[in-house]
């Protein structure tokens, strides 16, 4: 079968010393973000009032992720063009060359219809098209429409990363109710101020790629005070979160203590110039956005914490 | 055809062919799990339950 044979030593292969590794597929991911995205889910799917077996939870969990794992391709294929411009971008895969733009595309697609589906056989279709939502969300409503064509971007577009936890809660129960809603408001709300603070101290990024952030749009002084109105009203939901089924005197704790800091940081981000900023390159926003991570993770670690020893008699308010 | 490595494109890609692999393997193990977990799951007895009824 001659006819049939490969001789691979007659391909002349150009090497590529920037040639693509596994890492680099991977980093289409958004690892990072995906992180976000399992911790979150997974608070959602053990804070649900219906048992998961363990083995089923774990796929979940993992399918979400690749979901929000493709959406993320999907997102550096389509924003490959302004990723080449921003600093904190350029060396993603594809801006860097090691990546082709239509690679990202064929993996972003292939790995969400293989999540959407493998969620909705591992536990129940509603959270399957739930994800497929999510991932439309994403690429469609906040990477190619809202992104580059309004200043509201973050905020709308934000929804998207809010989605998970109510993702984990179908999976485990197949239905809805107020709690997995309380926990999307709570990424909702902190993702202005999470993103805005950014933008304070990463200018010149936003403004060279040509998005319409709020800081460049609107200016640097309304950013401030969309900071506070923003952080405001998500520590009004916060501490309120902790009198709900979800809820319990542990997060209450965290949420006062968290929500004091994060207001204290607004409140002072609302009142400086961008002399004071330039003066101490940016530490009051660098600080508020380290807090701002460390905010989201408390917040969920405790109901968490909530959920893990209500079997105990301790956790919630009963 | 034998199965040796003829082309330093085997080489260099290694690492990328590797990650594929135990993608693919750790893939077949989840399934295989999930498929385990569902058969001796109870919703798979009350479907077996509604079948005879």
């Amino acid at each position: 079968m001659s006819d049939a044979s490969f001789d691979a030593s007659t391909v002349t292969a150009q090497p590529r010393a920037d040639e693509a590794s596994f890492g680099d597929y991977f980093a289409l991911l958004k690892p990072r973000v995906m992180s976000l995205v399992v911790f979150t889910a997974l608070v959602g799917l053990i804070a649900a009032p219906v048992p998961v077996h363990p083995f089923v939870g774990f796929c979940a969990i993992l399918f979400i992720a690749i979901g929000g794992g493709a959406s993320g391709a999907l997102n550096m294929w389509w924003d490959a063009d302004i990723d080449r411009v921003m600093k904190r971008t350029k060396g993603r895969p594809i801006p860097s060359g090691k990546v082709e733009a239509g690679e990202a595309l064929a993996l972003g697609l292939a790995l969400s219809g293989l999540s959407v589906i493998m969620l909705g056989l591992a536990t129940n279709w509603f959270a399957g098209a739930f994800l497929a939502f999510t991932i439309f969300f994403y690429v469609v409503v906040y990477t190619m429409w809202l992104k580059r064509s309004t200043p509201q971007n973050i905020v709308i577009g934000g929804a998207a990363g809010a989605f998970p936890p109510v993702i984990g809660w179908v999976a485990a129960t197949g239905s809805m109710t107020l709690e997995p809603w309380l926990m999307f408001a709570l990424t909702f709300m902190w993702t202005p101020p999470h993103f805005w603070a950014l933008a304070l101290f990463m200018r010149s990024d936003y403004d060279d790629a040509g998005v319409p952030m709020l800081t460049v749009t609107h200016g640097r002084r309304t950013t401030r005070w969309h900071i506070l109105v923003y952080t405001a009203l998500l520590a009004l939901l916060a501490v309120g979160t902790a009198f709900s089924d979800i809820g319990g005197p542990i997060y209450l704790v965290v949420a006062l203590v968290l929500n004091a800091l994060f207001l204290r940081g607004a409140w002072v981000i609302s009142r400086r110039t961008e002399d004071d900023a330039e003066m101490d390159n940016f530490k009051v926003e660098r600080s508020f956005f380290k807090l701002s991570l460390l905010y989201l993770f408390l917040h969920f670690g405790a109901i968490l914490a909530e959920a893990l020893l209500k079997p105990y008699g301790l956790g919630g308010w009963s | 055809m034998s199965l040796r490595k003829s082309h330093e494109l085997h080489q260099r890609r290694f690492s990328r062919n590797l990650g594929v692999g135990l993608t693919l393997a750790a893939f077949i193990v989840i399934i295989f799990g999930l498929t385990i977990v569902k058969v001796t799951g109870t919703d798979f007895n009350m479907a077996i339950q509604e079948g005879q009824n």
